[in-house]
């Protein structure tokens, strides 16, 4: 499994030269492995259903105890479904719908490894496995959304999208961590079969709020809900797959695998329950405010996300059974719309609602498809979406905490999606029939094929909710987020209670709320002042902060002087070091004075040289003094018989002063000298500094905090690394990888000069070349 | 910015690049016993080659160099290291682990140190003269 997962990406990185062998089949091939994906998944489902959950363990880095460790339960195998099944649809899909798009391999690479991340995140049994599946769908998302990236409202939205999701995603990982730390074990299968209760644990409310962001701006909750109707800036498969029925449910996918070891607390509750009922009612009553189909969309998406995580929230049986249902219902009728809206689009060149009318002679089966799919949203019988929608008023009655609450705000947003449902189903198809920019006729098979059977599926599953082992599949995922064994078993028919009284006044209300749309809409229009400051001014005005206040540290700090550069490194350096050697540990002086004729020559040269170098006014003269000093030194490793480390003194040093010699002698002569106040502070950070080093050198040498590991590699040099030179056998044996990454630093280092000046060299030919262009231009502009 | 073409610096170089190179190789060679090592080898042919540049100009070294260009030794280097490792894979142990082989007839002991050590030898070399003949030519190029 972890194999074919990886060939996904696989996959994706070959796409481009798959593209190229089958041109526009290549969707079609592609599909091929969601495909497989799923029936691999469906052959797993009884062993599931039957045996329980299912480890496939595969260790990876196994001395951090990380492992790419598979997690099968009900809850994973309806996910893993979802993602394979609708990916293959949305694949064969997107093969109509970007026939011909010159940069379509672009899209199935980004496409195809998101597949591949998300049945990762939703596989995952490690916790960092786990997160980094969570990033590579932000990522991929980005690229997606991002996909016109010739239009700025993409990129912003993707930028916008992926920042929203990525801060939460540290959030995200820091939660992870300290559920790791909490529970003692990295992953979710061990975590699940723990004695111990974690909601006692003294981590317990930072490691829940730091999850709950990290799944709430995933998942698009209130206040972070703004960035998912932007990203249908997306192409329509993407909108369709990623930002209705996989990704953003992500978010949803996490608190449900929590929700066994962590919910259940007076904190989940109210935080989920509030906050899904805020987002369920936001996400349905700014709906209605938008014509453009996709919009309208997306915000009932982020109704629909609101309703599970207040289901999860509510935490009660009924709640789990509504949860599952409704999770699979929404995906199934929300993609299904999602391609017809793309389909709308496609066939008649707009978007907006209210230019379309009068399609359903042109797109008999579309219209159907439709209809099917928005009956299934409105929660009509005798479709899924009935069934899912009366268990969710059910639970919501059955709420022990903010019933009221919860019952209103379900009624409220019942009543509005039941609008939506009518807009997008009646709206286009039926009424006056409208010019629209291209004349509309009914759309490629392949792009009828995933909505038709996913409504058709609304429709079947409405019918006979027991067909096709939607029953057992549905016991199984209910019994991983309950954590404890919970049967389902739907029906369309659970009698007349309050729930179905419920459902027929919202659908009363919401009929008429569609026939004054209209009207409504503009008395909507009033409230535009008031929704200028929401969530997402919020956010502009954070990104605009940051952007201000990193112009304004680096002005202060890059700005590209090399001595403020020195200066302030030099007074952090003073900073850290000196607080912790005056402060944390005691100065030690130890000093005996047994010094050597010879000795005191050396040293007293090398004062002299640094004394040059200070006071010296050409750079260099300054040059040479420094390396009078950096032989001395090397003389000094000479005289206490370390030769290694002499040769090497000597021969970096001049290279250093060849180095030094070349570049500098190609600045001009100072232009000013520094003030004599400039002086002073410099002379007092240099000799703070070379004191604190003084300190700091006595204190090292006199302190013996561990056991120096120098005897073990005298000893062992020969015997183990057959080498006598134990400089050398350090450098390519000890520590070898610590050698290779240095030689990577080195050669990275090497390249930039030489980039540098060479790149630096090219710009000016470049800008010449330009100039001299623009001076040929210029009497044609003019 | 390097007057080359003095009498003495020229003489000097000729002869004394050749017995600085050989000198690199020999403190290469014996650096796992005795004083030396790839690095400071990589450093005393830089220094060689270094010098040279400085008696003949650029594109005189160049032509010494016959053609291989320093990045391409920086690439080398890097490749000896990193297949320097790779052998322990095939043994079963730890990445990394030295690997030992006596070859029988001049009794040399060939090792995967040895190999990585000559890998920082290039890298060394190539980055430093790099970096000398990039400053050298922009000097040359610019009036």
């Amino acid at each position: 499994m972890q194999f074919a997962l990886i060939m996904g990406f696989v996959l994706a990185v070959s796409s481009p030269l798959l593209n190229r062998w089958f041109g526009e089949r290549t969707s079609l091939v592609l599909a091929l492995f969601p495909a497989l994906m799923a029936a691999w998944l469906l052959s797993q489902a009884p062993v599931v259903i039957n045996e329980g959950p299912q480890l496939l363990e595969w260790s990876w880095v196994p001395s951090l105890g990380i492992s790419l460790s598979f997690l099968l339960d009900g809850l994973s195998l309806l996910f893993g479904l979802l993602i394979t099944v609708i990916g293959t649809f949305v694949l064969i899909y997107a093969g109509g719908y970007l026939k011909g798009h010159t940069d379509i391999a672009r899209f199935h690479l980004a496409l195809l490894a998101f597949m591949a991340s998300m049945l990762g995140l939703v596989l995952a049994d490690g916790l960092l496995t786990l997160f980094v599946f969570w990033e590579l769908t932000s990522i991929t998302s980005y690229l997606l959304i991002g996909f016109n990236h010739t239009d700025i409202e993409a990129r912003k939205s993707a930028r916008q999208g992926l920042f929203v999701t990525v801060a939460g995603g540290l959030a995200l990982m820091a939660g992870l961590v300290l559920l790791g730390v909490a529970s003692g074990s990295w992953s979710l299968y061990e975590i699940g079969q723990m004695e111990s209760d974690l909601r006692e644990h003294s981590l317990y409310t930072p490691m829940l709020i730091c999850l709950l962001l990290g799944a709430f701006t995933k998942s698009a909750q209130f206040p972070f809900h703004f960035w998912l109707p932007n990203a249908m800036a997306a192409p329509t498969p993407v909108s369709a797959y990623l930002h209705s029925a996989t990704m953003v449910k992500a978010g949803i996918y996490l608190l449900a695998r929590l929700q066994p070891e962590l919910g259940g607390t007076a904190l989940w509750v109210g935080i989920l329950s509030v906050i899904g009922a805020i987002t369920m009612l936001t996400g349905a009553f700014l709906a209605i405010h938008h014509t453009n189909i996709k919009k309208l969309l997306a915000y009932s998406t982020i109704m629909a996300l609101g309703t599970l995580t207040m289901l999860l929230g509510i935490g009660s049986e009924y709640a789990m059974t509504a949860f599952v249902t409704f999770l699979l219902a929404h995906s199934m009728y929300k993609g299904a719309l999602f391609m017809v809206a793309g389909i709308l689009d496609h066939e008649t060149g707009t978007k907006d609602v209210t230019a379309m009318g009068g399609l359903k002679s042109a797109m008999p089966i579309t219209a159907v498809i439709a209809c099917v799919a928005a009956l299934s949203l409105a929660g009509m019988p005798p479709l899924f979406g009935f069934i899912a929608k009366e268990l969710m008023l059910e639970a919501a009655l059955g709420a022990e905490r903010f019933k009221l609450l919860l019952v209103v705000f379900a009624f409220l947003a019942a009543i509005l999606t039941i609008g939506v449902a009518a807009i997008i189903a009646l709206r286009p198809f039926y009424g006056r029939q409208l010019e629209t920019p291209k004349t509309p006729h009914e759309a490629p098979l392949s792009m009828l094929i995933g909505p038709g059977i996913l409504a058709f599926g609304s429709l079947v599953l409405g019918l006979a909710p027991a067909m096709l082992g939607a029953d057992a599949l549905l016991t199984s995922a209910a019994t991983a987020v309950a954590g404890e064994p919970l049967p389902v078993s739907l029906s369309l028919w659970y009698g007349i209670n309050m729930a179905l009284i419920m459902s027929i006044v919202s659908v009363g209300l919401g009929f008429l709320l569609f026939k004054r749309w209209d009207g409504a809409r503009s008395k909507l229009a009033m409230l535009a002042p008031v929704m200028r400051h929401g969530p997402e001014a919020g956010y502009e005005g954070l990104m605009n902060g940051i952007v201000r206040f990193s112009e304004w540290q680096t002005r202060l700090l890059q700005n590209g002087y090399m001595r403020n550069y020195i200066l302030v490194m030099l007074v952090v350096l003073i900073a850290l070091i000196g607080n912790s050697i005056l402060v944390r540990h005691a100065p030690q002086l130890a000093l005996t004075l047994d010094v050597r004729f010879h000795e005191v020559i050396v040293v007293g040269t090398m004062v002299m040289g640094a004394l040059f170098a200070t006071i010296s006014r050409s750079r260099l003269g300054a040059v040479v003094s420094v390396g009078i000093m950096g032989f001395s030194i090397a003389l000094i490793f000479i005289l206490f018989s370390a030769p290694d480390l002499g040769i090497t003194q000597l021969l970096v040093e001049t290279l250093t002063v060849i180095l030094l010699v070349l570049v500098l002698f190609r600045l001009p002569r100072f232009s000013n000298l520094s003030t004599s106040l400039e002086r002073i502070r410099d002379g007092a950070v240099a000799a703070t500094m070379g004191i604190l080093i003084f300190l700091l050198i006595m204190t090292a040498w006199s302190i013996d905090q561990f056991e120096p590991i120098s005897a073990y590699m005298v000893e062992n040099s020969a015997p183990l690394a057959y080498g006598r030179n134990i400089v050398n056998v350090i450098l390519v044996d000890y520590r070898a990888l610590d050698t290779l990454g240095e030689m990577f630093v080195l050669a990275l280092a090497a390249i930039g000069v030489i980039a540098m000046l060479k790149l630096r060299h090219n710009t000016d030919e470049s800008k010449a070349e330009e100039s001299g262009k623009a001076s040929v231009k210029e009497p044609y502009d003019g | 910015m390097v007057k080359s073409g003095t009498i003495i610096l020229n003489t000097a170089a000729r002869f004394l690049m050749p017995l600085q190179l050989m000198f690199s190789i020999f403190l290469l060679l014996r650096g796992h016993d005795e004083p030396g090592g790839g690095f400071i080898a990589g450093l005393v042919a830089a220094g060689a080659f270094t010098l040279y540049l400085f008696a003949f100009g650029v594109s005189s070294t160049k032509d010494v160099l016959r053609m291989v260009d320093p990045r391409d030794l920086i690439g080398v280097g890097l490749l000896l290291g990193m297949i320097s490792v790779v052998p322990a894979w095939f043994m079963g142990q730890p990445f990394l682990t030295a690997q030992w082989w006596t070859i029988p007839v001049i009794d040399f002991k060939a090792s995967t140190p040895l190999i990585f050590d000559i890998g920082v030898y290039f890298a060394v070399l190539g980055s430093v003269m790099g970096m000398v003949m990039a400053l050298m030519e922009v000097d040359k190029d610019e009036p």
